[in-house]
């Protein structure tokens, strides 16, 4: 029944992946802004989490939400400042600003918390695994999975149901348009900019345990939130969602199965699915 | 007179939508002929069709009696059936010089070669300053193209055009967006184009059309609605409810 | 035109010197190559940097090969540079310690590398084609890590001797020779460059960056151009790679480390791409702002590097190249007027 828990753990993975790729699908759609400096708001929020356990011993749970609203409001100041002026520039202007903003947070956070990699103490709760019908299940993996599956039921609710939702849909669609029906684009950028952060910083915060926390961070996950992104398309909750899905039980059950070949099964799947599918796997075809 | 370009029973279908139906069509060699018709009769299709943009669902496109429907476009601007694009296409960054020996050099078959020099080849320098003169962009050859006024741009459009020896040239809205001030340099530019080259005129502009063409074909719904000689279509019932009639009126 | 034959054949003189002149060597340019040869006379102390910015320019050369000339954009470079180096640095260690050989058989397999891979590049607009280029790039610093039975894995290519350069050069610890050897390569391999992109070859593939519209309209076969440039650019990315290999003697995986390709579009952007000086330009700024930042904070430098790019990108680019190009408006103004 190994494999059974292998793919538990790569939904899990998958889980904590999309929370922290989903702004960034967002934000490419809507602005058409490639925002590589992404993992930097999840570092961040993984951090957030770190300081405020180890120096002022508030429990994990409360952690969560203060990653969120500490990257959120990071990403909001940001958008407001130094990302705006960005979007009217060519995608190689965006990728090496985003790019510099990396490298930035990088080394910061070297200076300010050292290079090693960051370990917490969970909560006795949801330590250790279960045996469910003959399947070992992690307790962690589990309260990720129902965590980030509220949060995906949530997002899709929102993005299908709302005003919100529907003015974010059409914005995407076509930005032009939109603005000519009124649509306040730009607010509704910067919300969107700030809650997509303030979710990257959460999944940072929720992935340190599985995914580990160190400086590097940004620089290492970039790939995978590209992945997620350009496999799922940006039109969608749902396609990144599976985009994660797929790459999170993939990259696990890679690393088990066959271990010396570390991620190249990933990357050499994201290369072999770019060639084929251009605009994502998920992406509406267009006319 | 012999057709130089050919279409048979061309069709092509987007999902359930139609865009080209059945369309036989040719063109005479030395023609000036003009494809007309309301937006969204097929004429945007049609052209891709012809120039390799697009493949038919079924169909042929020959060429001087050769079937060129699988060929690549850029087979098929080898073989001398050229276009111009209704939104200029230009090379922005370069002169009007180096842009007519680009495109030039590509028809001398000079494009692969990585080593010569360009200014070594003597028919590259006298093709591109005939180019050059015939379309009297010889006062601006140096500026960037980008810099140029629209009425320069739509003549260097047409000139890159040629400058690929076309046997057949699909003309795309040549006058399109061209001030009035400069419409008459560009027309008579239209005019003065070789005998031998036969011209496929699409455009919207009844004056253009009926100033210019011997021929005339009229598109509706992805059909062929008319095809004949301009007084006859310009009499012709059908044609002037379908199309016309609504032209006068717009 | 009073009279059209006269005019004419006046015009074909001028399209032939305008042809001509964008080829034609420059005195600047001459200078800036006497320029670097007189540095390491003058900077005896300096040649192991020096050595550096030669590779590094060579590196950046290559990028602008297709991002200044073909506006391909790519952001895993590194796996070209990384080919180089580890078969110039296993020719060393297992074949033969000539330079040369090294530097050919690593320029072959890089060469080769990226005609495999240019169909990936040939497809979707500039975002994809970011992603792909990535993915190759990351793609190769996994495939070598896992392959340390060929590359040593962490502990890269250890004990690489190189032997005399033409048979009677040896390598010295300050760089001498490397830096004659690296700057001949960069030189010799940049008038072929030079020639290349003023060459019909060049001029269509500035066609295609151009408009790539227009040039398949005007019957450039788009795909076969790209791909080879492509392999050109990537076996000149080989030969750095070779180089840094040959020189400091060693490869590990930091050769294709991500920071590598993201370090020569810095370069290339700083210099300006699409006039094949601006990458050595950008090299020489490049390192200096890194030997000068790494002086007093070893360990962040990153920090001020990232620090650049943001500043360089929000406004500061306008400003350099404006400086740039004032100073080629006043040279260019020193020579005889283009028109005739």
């Amino acid at each position: 029944m190994a494999l059974l828990t292998i793919l538990i753990d790569g939904v899990a993975y998958g889980m904590v992946l999309f929370v922290l790729a989903c702004g960034l699908s967002v934000t490419l759609g809507l602005m058409n802004f490639v925002n590589l400096a992404h993992g930097a708001f999840a570092m961040a929020g993984g951090y957030v989490a770190v300081v405020l356990m180890q120096r002022f011993g508030i429990p994990f749970l409360w952690t969560l939400p203060a990653a969120f609203l500490a990257t959120a409001s990071a990403g909001w100041l940001l958008e407001r400042s130094v990302y705006r002026p960005m979007y009217a520039k060519s995608h190689l202007d965006q990728v090496m600003f985003s790019i510099g903003l990396v490298f930035m947070s990088v080394a910061a956070m070297k200076y300010v918390m050292g290079s090693q990699q960051q370990i917490i103490q969970l909560p006795g709760w949801l330590l250790g695994r279960f045996e469910f019908v003959g399947v070992s299940v992690g307790r962690y993996r589990l309260f990720v999975i129902m965590v980030c599956g509220a949060l995906a039921l949530g997002l899709s609710w929102i993005f299908a149901r709302t005003l919100f939702g529907s003015r974010l849909r059409a914005a995407v669609d076509d930005a032009r348009v939109a603005r000519g029906l009124g649509i306040p684009v730009n607010a509704l950028f910067a919300a969107t900019f700030a809650a997509g952060s303030g979710l990257a910083g959460l999944g940072g915060a929720l992935g340190i345990e599985l995914l580990g926390l160190d400086p590097t961070f940004p620089l290492k996950f970039m790939i995978y939130f590209l992945i997620v992104v350009t496999v799922g398309g940006t039109s969608t909750i749902s396609g990144p969602f599976f985009a994660a899905m797929l790459l999170g039980v993939a990259d696990v059950a890679g690393k088990y199965l066959i271990p010396q070949a570390g991620s190249f099964i990933i990357y050499a799947l994201m290369v072999v699915l770019l060639v084929l599918r251009p605009d994502g796997l998920f992406a509406r075809t267009k006319a | 007179m012999s057709a130089v370009l050919e279409t048979r029973a061309l069709v092509k279908q987007f999902g359930g939508i139609t865009a080209t139906d059945r369309i036989s069509f040719s063109l005479e060699r030395g023609a000036r002929h003009a494809l007309i018709g309301p937006n969204g009769a097929g004429k945007t299709t049609f052209v891709n069709l012809l120039t390799g943009v697009l493949r038919p669902t079924s169909g042929v496109v020959m060429l001087g009696g050769a079937d060129i429907t699988t060929l690549s476009r850029e087979a098929r601007v080898r073989l001398g059936l050229v276009r111009t694009f209704q939104i200029n296409q230009l090379f922005a960054t370069m002169t009007p010089l180096e842009m007519i020996a680009a495109v030039t050099s590509e028809r001398l078959g000079l494009g692969a070669s990585s080593f010569s020099r360009l200014d070594a080849s003597a028919t590259l320098v006298t093709e591109t300053a005939d180019i050059l003169a015939r379309f009297r962009l010889d006062d601006i050859m140096d500026e960037t193209i980008a810099t140029l006024p629209y009425g320069k741009q739509r003549q260097i459009e047409i000139a890159a055009a040629f400058a690929a020896k076309p046997s057949v040239l699909l003309l795309d809205e040549p006058a399109a967006g061209v001030p009035e001030a400069e419409r008459r340099e560009l027309l008579d530019t239209v005019a003065a184009l070789p005998a031998d080259v036969s011209v496929l005129l699409i455009e919207h502009d009844m004056d253009i059309v009926f100033r210019f063409a011997t021929r005339i074909t009229v598109l509706v719904n992805g059909q062929v609605l008319a095809d004949g000689a301009p007084d006859a279509i310009a009499r012709d019932p059908a044609v002037r409810t379908a199309y016309l009639g609504e032209a006068a009126h717009g | 035109m009073s009279a059209p034959d006269l005019a004419a054949s006046g015009l074909a003189g001028h399209v032939r010197a305008s042809l001509m002149l964008s080829r034609r060597w420059h005195t600047a340019e001459a200078l800036f190559w006497v320029g670097a040869i007189a540095a390491a006379f003058l900077f005896p102390r300096q040649l192991l940097l020096m050595n550096e910015i030669a590779i590094l320019a060579l590196f950046a050369l290559s990028l602008d090969l297709i991002l200044g000339y073909a506006g391909i954009v790519s952001l895993g470079h590194a796996a070209f540079l990384g080919m180089g180096a580890y078969s110039a640095g296993l020719v060393a260690l297992h074949i033969a310690s000539d330079p040369l050989l090294g530097l050919f058989v690593g320029m072959a397999a890089s060469g080769l590398l990226g005609l495999v891979t240019s169909p990936l590049v040939l497809k979707g607009n500039d975002l994809t084609r970011l992603m792909v280029t990535l993915g190759v790039g990351l793609l190769m610093l996994e495939l070598a890590n896992a392959l340390s039975f060929i590359t040593g894995g962490a502990d890269g290519l250890q004990g690489i001797m190189m032997g005399k350069l033409f048979g009677h050069f040896e390598f010295d610890l300050f760089g001498r020779t490397a830096y004659a050897y690296s700057l001949g390569v960069l030189f010799v391999l940049f008038v072929l460059a030079r020639r290349i992109v003023h060459s019909p070859f060049g001029l269509s593939l500035r066609a295609i960056r151009d408009n790539p519209l227009r040039a398949t309209a005007s019957g450039v076969p788009r795909n076969w151009r790209l791909a080879a440039v492509y392999t050109l650019s990537a076996a000149y990315a080989g030969a750095a790679g070779a180089l840094l290999a040959q020189t400091t003697q060693f490869v590990s995986l930091d050769v294709l480390d991500f920071h590598r390709s993201a370090d020569v579009m810095l370069v290339l952007i700083i210099g300006g791409a699409g006039y094949l000086y601006g990458g050595l330009i950008g090299s020489i700024a490049f390192k200096f702002l890194q030997d000068f930042i790494s002086g007093f904070t070893p360990q962040y430098w990153q920090f001020w590097i990232g620090l650049f790019l943001v500043l360089f990108v929000l406004g500061g680019r306008e400003m350099i190249h404006g400086g740039i190009k004032a100073v080629l408006a006043r040279l260019r103004a020193l020579k005889p007027g283009k028109r005739p």
